[in-house]
């Protein structure tokens, strides 16, 4: 599986959909994923990529990391992948 | 049903070590922040808190206390001393069988557990110290300082996370009001600053990386501290026939649930707690000068304890002064309440208003007049304490000037 995939995989099992359910335009709100579901959905992200994501829900606006959309989500993970594996 | 009045007062926190260098740093806008010190800091994304640093315990207690004592009862114990020594009072016979100790704690002896499950976990030791479980157990506290005071009618721990404290005095209050008790130590401690209790904290990402500026525009989380409060509360005619000196009356309390999120608060939750407060003391809303607020510094519980606020006092909260204590001595979690009692106090006694320092932006979702940074002199009569903890429990103290 390729990280839009994976992704995809960690938000549909967070929002209790099936993967073909969620697209690259949804948003967390359109998904049912509450304020616990997205800190929850950026730890399974660390632990599958062993990446850190940089994101305070205190400001979520202000941080590196676009939550969005999916396709934001998934925009940052392939750039943090890439800078944190270099 | 009984008047109940503070005649002691104690603390440790990272602001001083005693009731009178807390308030002088709370005059002074002082803070209390600082980066932590402990083992495996470095592995942690938050590095800052209100650590006391420079704390010996073996110049407080002896070897053998020491292996009983966790952190969080010898700082209870510290302030447990201060306030009883204010107090004036001595525990003997029948004062002795009717008070009590009720303490306020969240993570109990978490020194004791984080050392131990290293020892066991990653050092792959067989073998613990015998005392773990007494010195880890959430009721420590309370037990010793009962032990130590002689103090021999109901003692408990209550544990409501961040509302804590203001349970434990709240029901110390109602045990001296009812009569069921002559004198109630209580407050709470609190002493998660070690490498397992902030790196609980980390995951939530609710914790900021430099600095708690409640009420801000720009706050962007917590900051741990840790620490302890111990008041004396005792029946009003008591202390009045030995003549001791009252530093405020307590006069009413609320709790209520939420009954909806583990960790998101509720602006009805809160306001019920406050209103019920002021209806439990039967104070006018007019009457409310100053409200030490829960103020954590995260987006959610500002804005929230803001409309609360507004809601439950109605014209009042354009005029109330409301300051948030943590941006100097941090969240002491469980024992946070009974440090910012002393604020409470600090502006009925003394006429002195403590600051919501770190304030650098207003948002318009906390348009009150927060005492930004500077200390401020005012008279007022009735005050109150916020707490609102996770888990949605909510509890207000309301005290009036004696």
């Amino acid at each position: 599986m390729n990280v839009k995939d994976r992704v995809i995989a960690i938000i549909a099992e967070q929002a209790v959909l099936e993967p073909s359910d969620v697209t690259m335009e949804s948003t967390l709100d359109d998904l049912g994923i509450d304020s616990l579901g997205l800190v929850e959905s950026i730890f399974a992200i660390e632990e599958e990529f062993d990446i850190s994501v940089p994101f305070n829900a205190n400001e979520p606006e202000q941080s590196d990391f676009d939550i969005s959309s999916v396709a934001t989500i998934v925009a940052g993970i392939e750039k943090l992948i890439s800078e944190q594996t270099a | 049903m009984k008047r109940v009045v503070i005649t002691g007062a104690g603390t440790i926190n990272a602001l001083g070590r005693d009731v009178p260098a807390t308030l002088e740093a709370m005059r002074e806008g002082r803070c209390g922040i600082a980066e932590l010190e402990f083992r495996d800091v470095e592995r942690l994304a938050i590095r800052i808190g209100g650590q006391i640093k420079g704390y010996e315990p073996e110049s407080h207690f002896n070897r053998q206390q020491m292996a009983l004592y966790d952190r969080f009862t010898q700082f209870a114990l510290l302030a447990a001393r201060e306030a009883v020594a204010q107090s004036g009072l001595s525990f003997h016979g029948d004062l002795a069988d009717c008070s009590g100790v009720v303490l306020g704690t969240s993570g109990g002896g978490l020194n004791t557990q984080d050392e131990n499950y290293r020892s066991v976990y990653e050092e792959g030791k067989n073998r613990v110290h015998p005392f773990v479980v007494p010195k880890l157990m959430n009721n420590a506290a309370a037990s010793h300082v009962s032990m130590e005071m002689n103090l021999r009618g109901p003692t408990f721990t209550v544990a409501t996370a961040c509302a804590s404290s203001n349970h434990a005095m709240g029901l110390a209050f109602q045990m001296v009001r009812s009569g069921a008790c002559s004198v109630m130590l209580t407050g709470g401690s609190e002493s998660m600053l070690c490498f397992g209790g902030v790196k609980a904290w980390e995951g939530l990402r609710v914790m900021s990386k430099d600095a708690c500026r409640p009420f801000s525009a720009n706050r962007n989380g917590m900051v741990q501290g840790e620490g302890a409060g111990v008041y004396v509360f005792e029946e009003y005619e008591h202390a009045r026939a030995r003549g001791a000196e009252i530093l405020a009356e307590v006069v009413g309390f609320a709790m209520t649930s939420d009954a909806s999120d583990i960790v998101m608060p509720s602006k009805q939750g809160a306001a019920r707690a406050i209103t019920g407060a002021l209806r439990d003391g039967r104070i006018g809303r007019d009457e409310v000068g100053y409200i030490n607020a829960h103020g954590t510094g995260t987006a959610a519980n500002d804005k929230t304890e803001c409309a609360a606020v507004a809601d439950a006092l109605g014209g009042q909260a354009d005029r109330v002064m409301i300051s948030s204590t943590k941006a100097m001595h941090g969240h002491c979690i469980g024992g946070t309440g009974a440090v910012e009692l002393l604020a409470c106090i600090m502006a009925l006694r003394d006429g002195v208003i403590a600051p919501t320092i770190g304030y650098e932006e207003p948002d318009a979702e906390c348009a009150l007049d927060v005492v930004p940074n500077e200390a401020r002199e005012a008279e007022v009569d009735v005050v109150l304490s916020n707490a609102f903890a996770f888990g949605g429990l909510n509890a207000v103290l309301a005290l009036r000037k004696v």
